[in-house]
């Protein structure tokens, strides 16, 4: 009996032991309310116990009934020393101190970030940044960025590539929050079904990337980080009017369900509703549209166990109508009287993350992602119908941990794949799935110092593409102050979509060859390529204010590609890679932050694109072989909370290559070359507040034009009709205006 | 019985409070006063064999180490960033360990925070 009594006593002196204090540290923020303060030093005082608040400002120490004096302590708040008898739940309030008030920061943000220390050419875009750009979607949002090139709106459907290193979207892995994102049907339109507005940052990798997102990239990899519901504003309204009547709006929703749970609702409208033909050749210089795109996001943070999950929801219905003037979908769908096209895209996402990170050991953490799509284009393009189904899942596990110490770190995980698609190319049905389980190790070692070496390998087993391994390489050294020496090598693989991604050739009157005899899609062998680049970044002080320097030379080795050769007029002949098929490329770039508030970025680019068509080694249709990029920035000191911006964006490309019209009738043959060509872009941004901004703008405010874009505008049913041969702005100079208020 | 009892207790009491954890976490302070003290402190502090982990803050020069305790102690990594330059309370760098540091990093004569000013 009396050893039961002591058992008991025993217990709790066991459990005292262990006990803990837990605490919640606050600030006073500027409407005077209360808000928790991440980051807090909180430790007893002349002890080594101490720990720091986590992000919604709460802690967890260690107690024990020795320890009376507990310091919280925070950069530009008082230190305040607490007298802890019990270890109730404690709830402090920090007073900010006076002496720090007095100190300005006069370093400034920069809008776009180039690491230093990363192994990776890796490129930050920030949210400032995307706003020089005020329209639209993803694709518009490289304009103010050199690395990636945004061709001109497409002639029929209006949209608008980007190019990496001298090559296209499909060899770009493009990811949003890490989940691959622009792939297989939404490639050719996959861009503009991101609304600029939703986008928090983007990050955007040269060369070949990590391995932890799969095997397909090969020139490169951009991730979009969209928004987040619990630090977006409560609420954001864009509205967007522009000269040739294109109307957008995207409305925010951000709300708090509970102290872990946040929800966002986002929604984005946009409209063309008027025809337009500049160039007077019976066609719309642009489609009229409409889109309507949602999406749902859920976020659960619970910093003390160290948990934080996305469920994300997300509709997309697009309608696109291009072609004549005269053209009426009801009565010419399919017919000769006029020359049309239509392009319905209907798509749904659903996907969910889960990330724990050990609140104890801060290197390990384990996330699990999944996503399921379903894309669905039905389209028309004179009589061309083309209609294309893609369901989607993709999972991804991943874990981090350390190796001895945090010098050596270590992803490991699997990702599962599972890609389903139903073509009808006029009457021809292609249908295929494709099904890849794959497992990656990544391994880094940091220095902290001069040396950062990522050198990641994964294998795959895929149902059409095999059983291969996929190495990556990326290694930085910082040979002196302010430098950043980079190389990377690597290798990816994939099946071209060979009719998605030249959905541009259904708007002509070519034949399309497919010549192949393998197992793979469409018969055509796997695209396989090495990347290999070296960039050198160099930072340095010119009069006194930041500069910084950076070249880069990547190269692209095609071992197979499909090739989509354009040379003969009369046909598209996608055929498999015989010899060789390379872009290397080129660029030197330059910041500088001439004065207070004034940015300047100018970039050259020089690309040799080359492949072996059947007619010879020619250069890839369509691509400058010299570019000049030029942004000037300028934004006035903040005043009241409120601010002038102004941006301008110049760009210069060199002669392109058109491909061979020779053996059409002399009125509908092209020149070798596309003349240079110029453009400016132009925006001011006036803040009035916090809440409210409006912005102006002009888009190629020098009106420059291409005059024929379409070739056989006269006969769109005859043999030479082609609308392919787009090289520069249709139609002309445009101007915008909106606003953003947000609360 | 009961010295049984107490034997039990105090074993307990001992494990509780001498057990070597594979991941103990501990902060102290050390001198310093900027980005380039700060890799400096945190390199010295990973030389440091069965040191897993380790941020030093800037503003208050807390250093927080995830160690192995199996395998390391607090003094062994004291010495370690004496060895450097930095001092602790407990242990002094020498003269020509803080000699060795860069001027911008001399924090015995002036210690606050100028990473503002120059990165590293």
């Amino acid at each position: 009996m009396k050893s039961i009594l002591y058992i008991v006593v025993i217990f709790p002196i066991f459990l005292f032991s262990q006990e803990k204090l837990n605490g919640l540290v606050k600030e006073i923020n500027e409407e005077g309310g209360k808000e928790p303060l991440p980051g807090v030093n909180v430790y007893w005082l002349n002890t080594a116990v101490g720990t720091i608040t986590d992000i919604n400002g709460e802690f967890t120490i260690d107690y024990t009934a020795a320890y009376t004096k507990l310091v919280i302590s925070y950069v530009g708040f008082k230190t305040d020393t607490l007298t802890i008898t019990k270890p109730n739940k404690l709830v402090h309030t920090l007073q900010a101190s006076n002496a720090l008030d007095e100190v300005t920061v006069t370093s400034e943000k920069q809008t776009t970030v180039k690491s230093y220390l990363q192994a990776a050419n890796v490129v930050t875009v920030s949210s400032d940044e995307l706003l020089k750009a005020a329209c639209c979607n993803l694709s518009e949002s490289f304009e103010t960025n050199p690395s990636i090139d945004v061709n001109f709106a497409d002639a029929v459907s209006g949209t608008r590539q980007i190019k990496m290193l001298g090559l296209t979207t499909p060899y770009i892995l493009i990811t949003t929050e890490n989940i691959p994102s622009i792939r297989g049907a939404s490639q050719a339109f996959g861009l503009s079904f991101i609304p600029g507005t939703w986008v928090e940052s983007i990050q955007i990798t040269k060369g070949a990337g990590s391995v932890v997102n799969g095997f397909e990239s090969i020139a490169g990899q951009i991730n979009a980080e969209l928004v987040k519901p619990s630090t977006d504003d409560k609420l954001f309204v864009n509205f967007y009017g522009a000269s040739n009547t294109r109307l957008e709006l995207n409305t925010h929703l951000n709300t708090k369900v509970n102290d872990k749970w946040y929800t966002g609702l986002y929604l984005h409208g946009n409209s063309h509703n008027k025809k337009h033909d500049v160039n007077d050749d019976g066609f719309l210089d642009m489609p009229l549209y409409h889109q309507i795109n949602i999406m749902n996001r859920w976020q659960y943070i619970n910093g003390e166990k160290g948990f934080v999950s996305f469920i994300n929801l997300k509709y997309l219905n697009d309608e696109k109508q291009a072609g004549e003037l005269n053209f009426n979908p009801d009565t010419d769908k399919l017919t000769t009287t006029f020359w049309g096209s239509e392009i319905d895209t209907q798509r749904y996402e659903i996907a969910t993350k889960l990330g724990y990170v050990n609140p104890n050991l801060p290197w390990q953490s384990l996330g699990v992602q999944t996503a399921y799509s379903g894309h669905k284009q039905e389209s028309y393009f004179g009589l061309n119908s083309y209609n294309i189904k893609h369901n989607s899942l993709y999972a991804n596990v991943i874990y981090n941990t350390i190796i001895n110490n945090s010098k050596h770190k270590l992803k490991t995980g699997v990702n599962y794949t599972y890609d389903d698609y139903d073509e009808l190319v006029n009457t021809i049905n292609y249908e295929r799935t494709e099904e890849s389980i794959g497992a990656f190790f990544e391994y880094n070692y940091d220095d902290l110092d001069k040396i950062n070496l990522t050198a990641g390998i994964r294998v795959d087993n895929h149902n059409i593409l095999g059983t291969f391994f996929t190495p990556r390489l990326h290694v930085r050294y910082t040979p002196w102050d302010k430098s950043a020496l980079r190389a990377s090598l690597g290798r990816g693989k994939r099946s071209a979509n060979i009719f998605a991604e030249n959905q541009q050739l259904f708007a002509t009157s070519r034949q399309i060859n497919i010549t192949g005899n393998s197992s793979g899609a469409y018969n055509l062998n796997p695209e396989i390529a090495w990347n290999y680049g070296v960039s050198f970044l160099q930072g340095f002080n010119l009069f006194g204010k930041k500069a910084d320097i950076t070249l880069d030379y990547y190269k692209t080795n095609f071992k197979n590609q499909v090739v989509v050769d354009y040379e003969n007029p009369g046909q598209i002949s996608f055929y498999n890679l015989e010899r060789d098929s390379y872009a290397n490329s080129f660029q030197a770039e330059i910041n500088y932050k001439a004065f207070k508030g004034f940015d300047m970025r100018l970039a050259y680019k020089y690309y040799d694109v080359k492949t072996t068509y059947f007619s010879g080694k020619l250069e890839k249709p369509l691509v400058p072989k010299n570019r000049l990029f030029a942004n000037m920035s300028y934004e006035t000191d903040i005043k009241n909370d409120a601010q002038w911006k102004f941006d301008a964006t110049f760009n210069w490309l060199g002669k392109q290559r058109f491909s061979s019209t020779i053996v059409n009738p002399i009125a509908y043959q092209l020149p070798n070359k596309t003349p240079a060509i110029a453009t400016l872009n132009i925006q001011v941004t006036k803040v009035f507040s916090k809440k409210f901004e409006v912005y102006l703008g002009g888009e190629n405010i020098t009106n420059v034009r291409q005059s024929n874009p379409i070739l056989g505008t006269d006969e769109p049913f005859g043999a030479n009709f082609d609308t392919t041969f787009v090289y520069g702005p249709i139609f002309g100079s445009l101007y915008y205006t909106g606003i953003r208020f947000k609360i | 019985m009961k010295n049984t009892i107490l034997g039990i207790l105090f074993l307990l009491l001992t494990t509780v409070t001498y057990a070597q954890e594979k991941n103990k976490k501990m902060t102290f302070e050390v001198d310093g006063k900027c980005d380039m003290c700060k890799v400096r402190i945190e390199k010295a502090a990973l030389s440091v064999s069965g040191v897993k982990y380790a941020q030093w803050d800037i503003p208050t020069h807390q250093l927080s180490l995830i160690i192995d305790e199996r395998k390391t102690n607090p003094m062994k990594i004291k010495t370690a960033l004496v060895g450097v330059g930095h001092d602790t309370k407990e242990l002094k760098a020498t003269q020509e360990a803080y000699d060795s540091v860069h001027p911008c990093c001399k924090y015995r004569k002036d210690d606050t925070d100028d990473s503002k000013e120059h990165k590293k």
